[in-house]
C-alpha cells in the first residue's frame, strides 16, 4: 500500500487546528506551554471566536504567546495583564478577552492586578500556569515553589524562615465574591488534557454570562527549571505538586 | 451664546472627557485632582454616551487599564498627581514603546516623594524628559486656566490618535482646584465602531477576521536590530512632532527688552509682572510654552536677539530652565526664580528678582 494511499481526508483521526500558527515554537522540549496553547486554539475553533477573541500575553516563557494563537494580542507589562483585560473587556463587552499568565507574574509581581480583577468580578478569562519556578529568567524561586524544592535563588532549597511559603493563590481567588469558576487542572496526559480543555470550554462560556471571572490555574513542569527530563519532571509534579495543588474545581456557580 | 459655567479645573477635565466623546476613564483618587473622578462618578456617562468610568486599585493598575483599552482603539484617559504619575511611569514607557494613543492628566503637587498636596511644578523632567526607562516622548500641553483644562482634553486626543503616541495634561494644583467660567463646547459624539475601524484598523485589536493578519500590540523586540529600526520610528514620529506641533503664546513680548518664561498657573501670575514692570518702565514680555514636548525652541531661539536678560519662574527648584539655557546657548543672562514644596510665588516677589537679576 503505498502512503498515498493512507494519507485520505476519510483516514484522519486527527488535526492540528489552523488556530495554531506554523510557528516553531520556542518552548523548551517537555513543556507544557505548547500543549496548553493548543487546547486554548482549539477551544477558541470550536466556539467558533477567533474575530471575537482578544489573549493578552504576560511577561516570562508565555510572552511570545501571540506568536502561536492565531487571534489579535496584546503583550502586557509584567503581572499587568488582568488590568489590561479589565479595560479591553469592558470597553469591548462582545470581545472574549483571556489573559495567560505565570506564576511569577499572577501571583509574585501580578499579586494585585489579580486579585482587584477577580474581586470586581471582570467577565474574563485567566489562564494561570504555575510550574513553581521563574521559567524564563532561569530557574529562580516563585510564590508556588514549594517548601525545600530547589531553585537558582533557593540553592539549598526553599525554607519558610527565610522564603515564606509556597502560596495557593488560587484557593484565595477562589474566596472573592468576584469569581465564579476557580478551577485547578493538569496537562501532562491525554487524559488531564481533556479535563483542562473541558475547564477552559466552560471558562470562556462563561465570560458572556455576566457571571464574573473564571480562573483556570495548569500545575505544570518546568523540565529545564527543575533540571528533570520530561518523564521525570511529571512524576516529580505528579509526586510534589498534586499533594499540595490538589486538582479538581475549587467554585464553580 | 455658548453656556458658560463656574467649574474647577478637574470638573473641566470631566467634562472635557465627557463632551470630546472619550471612551474610558480609569483612574485612582489622589489630591489635589480627585474632583475628576468623582464628577465623572456624579454625571453618568455610561448612561448617555456610553463612556466606560472605573476607580481603580491602584494608579499602576489605572494606567495598565489604559493601555488594556487603547489596544482596542477607545479613547481612554486617566488623572493623577505626581506620586501617583511616579507609579504610572513604568505603563507610560510600555504604551509610548507600543505606540498607543491616550491621555494622562498630571495635576502637579510639590515632592520629592510623598511632599505636599500644594501645586507645584517640579514633575517637568519626569514627564517632559521622560520618566520611565527607554528613549520615549509624550505630546505635553501645559493649561494656564480652567477653560485649557476642558480645552486640551479633545486637543490632546487628537494629537495622542494623530501620532499614536501618549499625550498627557501637564497641569498642576492651581489650575486643578481654581475656579473659572468654562465654555461648553459642541458636544462630540464617540467614535461609532466604523469609525474606530476606519481611524485605527489597521492596528488596534478589533477581533481577527479572515480579510486580515492578526494584529499585535507589543514593544518588545528580543532582536537588536528589529529594536533599533522600532526606536528608529519613534526617533522619526518624534522630528514630525517637533516640527508640526509646537504650540506657545507670548504676552507683551514684541517690544520687550528682558522676557520671561513660564508655563501653566505661574505664567499667569506672571501676566501680573508684566503689567507692575511696565509701569515702572521697565519693558517686560512673556513667552509661554503652551506643549512642554516639544518646546518651542525656534520660537524662544528668535527672542532672544532682542533682550537683555532672560528669566525663567517655575514652581520648581529649577527644570525648564535648563532647556531655557540650552536655547538661549549664552547669548544673553538666562535668570531663574523659583518657589517649591508646594509654595506659590506672588507677582511682587517675582518682580523684584526680575529687577535684582536687571539692576
Amino acid at each position: 500500500m503505498d502512503i498515498k494511499d493512507i494519507i485520505k481526508p476519510e483516514n484522519k483521526v486527527y488535526g492540528k487546528t489552523p488556530l495554531l500558527t506554523d510557528a516553531v515554537m520556542h518552548y523548551c522540549p517537555g513543556c507544557t506551554h505548547g500543549v496548553v496553547h493548543k487546547i486554548i486554539a482549539e477551544v477558541i475553533e470550536e466556539m467558533g471566536i477567533q474575530d471575537k477573541t482578544i489573549g493578552i500575553s504576560p511577561v516570562g516563557c508565555a510572552v511570545l504567546a501571540y506568536n502561536y494563537i492565531d487571534i489579535d494580542w496584546e503583550q502586557s507589562a509584567h503581572g499587568r495583564a488582568p488590568a489590561l483585560a479589565t479595560a479591553t473587556k469592558r470597553l469591548n463587552p462582545e470581545k472574549y478577552v483571556f489573559t495567560y499568565q505565570g506564576d511569577g507574574d499572577l501571583a509574585s509581581i501580578g499579586c494585585g492586578e489579580v486579585m482587584h480583577a477577580c474581586n470586581r468580578g471582570e467577565n474574563i478569562v485567566i489562564i494561570f500556569i504555575n510550574n513553581a519556578i521563574y521559567g524564563m529568567t532561569g530557574g529562580q524561586m516563585a510564590p508556588t515553589t514549594l517548601l525545600g524544592q530547589v531553585t537558582a535563588t533557593t540553592p539549598y532549597g526553599r525554607r519558610a524562615d527565610l522564603n515564606g511559603y509556597p502560596m495557593k493563590i488560587t484557593e484565595i481567588v477562589a474566596q472573592l465574591e468576584g469569581t465564579c469558576y476557580v478551577t485547578r487542572q493538569s496537562a501532562q496526559n491525554p487524559a488531564a488534557v481533556r479535563k483542562a480543555k473541558k475547564a477552559i470550554r466552560k471558562a470562556f462560556e462563561n465570560s458572556m454570562m455576566n457571571k464574573g471571572t473564571s480562573f483556570v490555574e495548569i500545575v505544570s513542569t518546568c523540565n529545564s527549571g527543575w533540571k528533570l527530563t520530561p518523564v521525570k519532571a511529571n512524576k516529580w509534579m505528579e509526586e510534589n505538586m498534586f499533594p499540595f495543588y490538589q486538582l479538581g474545581d475549587i467554585k464553580d456557580r | 451664546m455658548a453656556e458658560k459655567i463656574l467649574m474647577k479645573g478637574n470638573e473641566a477635565i470631566a467634562y472635557g472627557a465627557i463632551r470630546c466623546g472619550c471612551d474610558g476613564y480609569f483612574g485612582y483618587p489622589i489630591t489635589p485632582q480627585s474632583e475628576v473622578m468623582e464628577t465623572l462618578m456624579v454625571e453618568k456617562p455610561w448612561e448617555t454616551t456610553g463612556m466606560v468610568v472605573l476607580q481603580a486599585e491602584s494608579e499602576t493598575s489605572s494606567i495598565n487599564m489604559l493601555y488594556g483599552g487603547a489596544c482596542t482603539g477607545k479613547k481612554v484617559m486617566t488623572s493623577s498627581s505626581s506620586p501617583g504619575i511616579s507609579l504610572m511611569c513604568e505603563g507610560l514607557t510600555y504604551l509610548a514603546g507600543a505606540e498607543l494613543p491616550c491621555l494622562v492628566v498630571n495635576v502637579m503637587r510639590g515632592g520629592p516623594g510623598l511632599g505636599t498636596i500644594q501645586p507645584s511644578q517640579s514633575d517637568y523632567f519626569q514627564c517632559v524628559k521622560g520618566g520611565g526607562h527607554g528613549d520615549y516622548h509624550m505630546i505635553i500641553l501645559a493649561p494656564a486656566s480652567a477653560q485649557d483644562m476642558y480645552d486640551f482634553v479633545d486637543e490632546a486626543f487628537n494629537l495622542a490618535f494623530k501620532y499614536r503616541n501618549p499625550a498627557m495634561i501637564l497641569s498642576d494644583g492651581v489650575i486643578g482646584q481654581m475656579m473659572e467660567k468654562v465654555e461648553m463646547r459642541p458636544m462630540k459624539p464617540r467614535r461609532t465602531t466604523e469609525e474606530l475601524l476606519a481611524e485605527c484598523g489597521s492596528w488596534a485589536l478589533t477581533g481577527k477576521t479572515p480579510d486580515r493578519k492578526r494584529n499585535l500590540i507589543t514593544s518588545l523586540a528580543l532582536e537588536p536590530h528589529i529594536m533599533e529600526a522600532h526606536n528608529q520610528k519613534l526617533q522619526a514620529k518624534y522630528r514630525e512632532i517637533e516640527a508640526n506641533e509646537v504650540r506657545y503664546s507670548t504676552y507683551k513680548a514684541e517690544d520687550a527688552e528682558h522676557l520671561i518664561v513660564a508655563y501653566g498657573s505661574v505664567y499667569r501670575i506672571c501676566e501680573s509682572v508684566v503689567d507692575m514692570a511696565r509701569e515702572k518702565g521697565i519693558k517686560v514680555g512673556i513667552l509661554r510654552p503652551i506643549t512642554l514636548y516639544p518646546y518651542p525652541e525656534k520660537e524662544l531661539d528668535a527672542l532672544v536677539p532682542q533682550m537683555k536678560s532672560i528669566l525663567t519662574v517655575e514652581m520648581s527648584a529649577g527644570q525648564m530652565v535648563e532647556d531655557v539655557r540650552r536655547i538661549a546657548n549664552g547669548r544673553v543672562p538666562v535668570n531663574f526664580y523659583g518657589r517649591f514644596g508646594g509654595s506659590i510665588p506672588s507677582p511682587e516677589e517675582i518682580l523684584e528678582a526680575l529687577e535684582n537679576y536687571i539692576k
